[in-house]
């Protein structure tokens, strides 16, 4: 040790202490942040864990009547005469005939079509019993005892509730048949207005409020700090300004009456929650909007205008796009907590039970987060397993619609 | 021959506040046209400022406030009824630090003239800017390249040529090469010498042997007690330089000060 420079020999060692005292200060810290960064991931596994356990695994399903029953052959191998038979035959006469006024007569339908009517109306398969994806990975044993002793009439599968099917059919009463169609489509209709709407004007008011409000005058100072305050307001609120301004003040406009909409009852639209949601990012995306516009030196801007630039000029050709990126970010964070707000939908009134698709701005409506809520405020206990696949569908979708902004990003920041 | 076609800009009882705070005191200027002229001064001066009043840039500054005139043909540029818009096309600008638009070079040359309305063969007029401003040689092969992948030297003189493709009269320079090396520095000098024959030149500088070697005329400014600019002497930058008038000028040359 005596032959190290740095550490002197002689009395001055309170230096030397001082050193490995900022050391060990520095050592604690680092471990803190390590921890936090830690304990962050833990609660999202834990949190990914959770939905997929419900999400996958095996079921326990009881056919009311056994597909075996209904033919000679598997049911897949029929072609659609014998499915039409077995409908015919074991259906009460009222029913199918209900069916063909919906759908057309039998004979006419798609297979897929038929097909669907015999396992929902005849087969009726009901999961009697889910079991988790971790007990189903790790004691498939004991599951299948448990089904055996339990449930002995049922058969046992494994199941991921989320699939394609899941993806394609509306909304149920029965947790089996029941999908996310209406919901994912009524989302992506509401986020694509929300951000028609909210986009051009809070990158708007940015504009404005650093561009060309110059100057710390009471009224730019009033606009700011309430936009500053509004973001904090809490969504439930904006949810019951939107029940009061778009649902009934306008609802004359926003139910589509104004425009000679067919059927057009009340102001519950899809066109009142967008234009809610657009007034809840707003505050967001501005105050987002103006960081990114202030971070653009301003040696670029004096270069614009020592060219004989005019104002708008310069913002569009040079402020703008520098900004872009930072905006953009801004955007996708708003967009994101739009995408799963629920409170100010129900307030709004998105529909919890509706089976047919948005056809436009003003159709009623419901989305994924509703969707959610719902199926986990229902007692039969299979809700809970499509409710977990609706949330990985809401986090695949906000991932997907993420990522889509990262690559316009990362568009614009290229350009520079 | 009338009087007018000698200076290219005219200050006249110049006075430049900022809010309470008056940053330059009665300056009274006369720019030759086609010469270069150095504005030289201790730090806090008010010789950017000065600078910038030549073009409004100060109108974008809060609370500044302009009184006297500058003539420019004739006719006060701070005016109502004169648009600051044209009046910083003619009087074309050149900063301290190079700020190239994070554009390519090309974009970086066209993107004024463009937006003045230029109706003619860009690619001719952005070669013979590039060329004017000694700097199509160096380019031409990577016309489509960012602004910001050049040297500090080129990219300064990039803003050089960009200020040339607005066809201006006047070009101010706010310490072009203080961020420069001395190489990068004595090009953008041999090339303000090159321009001169075409522009009225006024440059702002810290380096008195760069106001020396590449001005025609020279200001000197300094600090009044209430720390307002005020212009010392003017005059030929040989006059300056070898028999300064005032003991001020003197000693800030002789580098007694400042």
């Amino acid at each position: 040790m005596k032959d190290n420079p740095f550490l002197s020999n002689n009395a001055d060692t309170s230096s030397e202490q001082y050193l490995r005292r900022r050391h060990r200060i520095a050592k604690v810290w680092q471990t803190v942040f390590y921890a936090s960064t830690l304990i962050a991931i833990v609660f999202l596994t834990t949190l990914l864990i959770t939905i997929s356990n419900r999400a996958f695994g095996y079921v326990a399903v009881e056919n009311r009547v056994d597909p075996d029953t209904l033919a000679v052959a598997p049911l897949e191998d029929l072609d659609n005469e014998e499915l039409a038979a077995i409908i015919r035959e074991r259906l009460r006469p009222n029913r199918v005939r209900t069916i063909e006024r919906d759908n057309g007569a039998l004979e006419e339908q798609s297979w897929d079509q038929l097909y669907a009517i015999v396992i929902e109306e005849i087969v009726q398969p009901k999961v009697v019993k889910s079991y988790p994806l971790l007990e189903s990975i790790f004691f498939p044993e004991r599951v299948r005892l448990d089904a055996a002793q339990n449930f002995p009439k049922a058969e046992l599968e494994f199941r991921s509730w989320l699939n394609s099917r899941f993806l394609r059919v509306p909304m149920s009463s029965r947790p089996e048949l029941a999908g996310v169609r209406t919901a994912v489509l009524g989302s992506i209709y509401l986020i694509l207005i929300t951000i028609t709407i909210a986009f051009p004007l809070g990158v708007g008011a940015a504009i404005y409020l650093e561009e060309y409000a110059i100057g710390e005058n009471r009224i730019n100072r009033i606009i700011q700090t309430n936009i500053d305050n509004l973001a904090g307001v809490p969504s439930i609120i904006y949810g019951i300004l939107g029940l009061a301004l778009f649902v009934r003040t306008l609802g004359h406009l926003t139910s589509g009456a104004a425009f000679g909409v067919e059927g057009a009852s009340t102001g519950r639209t899809l066109l009142s929650a967008g234009l809610t949601m657009a007034l809840l990012i707003l505050p967001i995306l501005i105050i987002n909007a103006q960081e990114a516009i202030r971070a653009v030196p301003n040696s670029i801007r004096q270069a614009a205008y020592g060219l004989g630039a005019t104002k708008w000029q310069t913002v569009w050709y040079h402020v703008l796009p520098y900004a872009m990126p930072g905006i953009l970010t801004g955007t996708i964070l708003a967009v994101s907590r739009a995408i799963g707000e629920t409170a100010p939908l129900i307030v709004v009134g998105a529909s919890t039970f509706i089976v047919s698709d948005p056809t436009g701005l003003f159709s009623n409506f419901t989305a994924l987060p509703i969707q959610i809520y719902n199926w986990t405020t229902r007692p039969q206990d299979a809700f809970r397993n499509i409710a977990a696949a609706a949330i990985l569908v809401l986090l695949i979708s906000l991932l997907s619609l993420n990522a889509v902004a990262i690559l316009l990003r990362n568009r614009f920041s290229k350009r520079i | 021959m009338n009087e007018n076609n000698h200076y290219a800009i005219e200050a006249r009882n110049l006075n430049i506040y900022y809010g309470n705070f008056q940053a330059v005191r009665d300056v009274n200027l006369t720019i030759q046209r086609n010469k270069i002229t150095a504005i030289i001064g201790p730090s806090g001066c008010g010789k950017s400022t000065v600078l910038r009043a030549f073009n409004r840039m100060n109108d974008f500054i809060l609370n500044s406030r302009v009184e006297g005139e500058i003539l420019y043909h004739n006719k006060n540029i701070y005016d109502p009824d004169v648009d600051a818009v044209q009046i910083r096309r003619m009087i074309g600008m050149v900063f301290q630090k190079p700020n190239p638009f994070p554009k390519s070079i090309y974009e970086n040359v066209a993107w004024g003239a463009r937006i003045n309305g230029f109706r003619g063969n860009m690619d001719d007029l952005v070669e013979e800017t590039l060329r004017a401003a000694a700097l199509w040689d160096e380019v031409k092969d990577n016309l489509k390249k960012s602004a910001l992948a050049l040297s500090g030297g080129q990219q300064q003189r990039l803003c050089i040529a960009r200020a040339l493709a607005v066809k201006p009269e006047i070009i101010l320079m706010d310490e072009p090469c203080s961020a420069l090396d001395p190489i990068a520095t004595l090009k953008i000098e041999d090339l303000m010498r090159e321009l001169s024959q075409n522009y009225t030149i006024i440059i702002v500088t810290h380096n008195m042997q760069q106001a020396a070697r590449a001005s025609d005329f020279t200001a000197f400014f300094t600090m009044a007690e209430d720390r307002a600019g005020v212009m010392v002497e003017y005059g030929t930058t040989n006059q300056i330089f070898t028999r300064p008038r005032d003991q001020r000028t003197e000693d800030y040359i002789t580098g007694r000060f400042g």
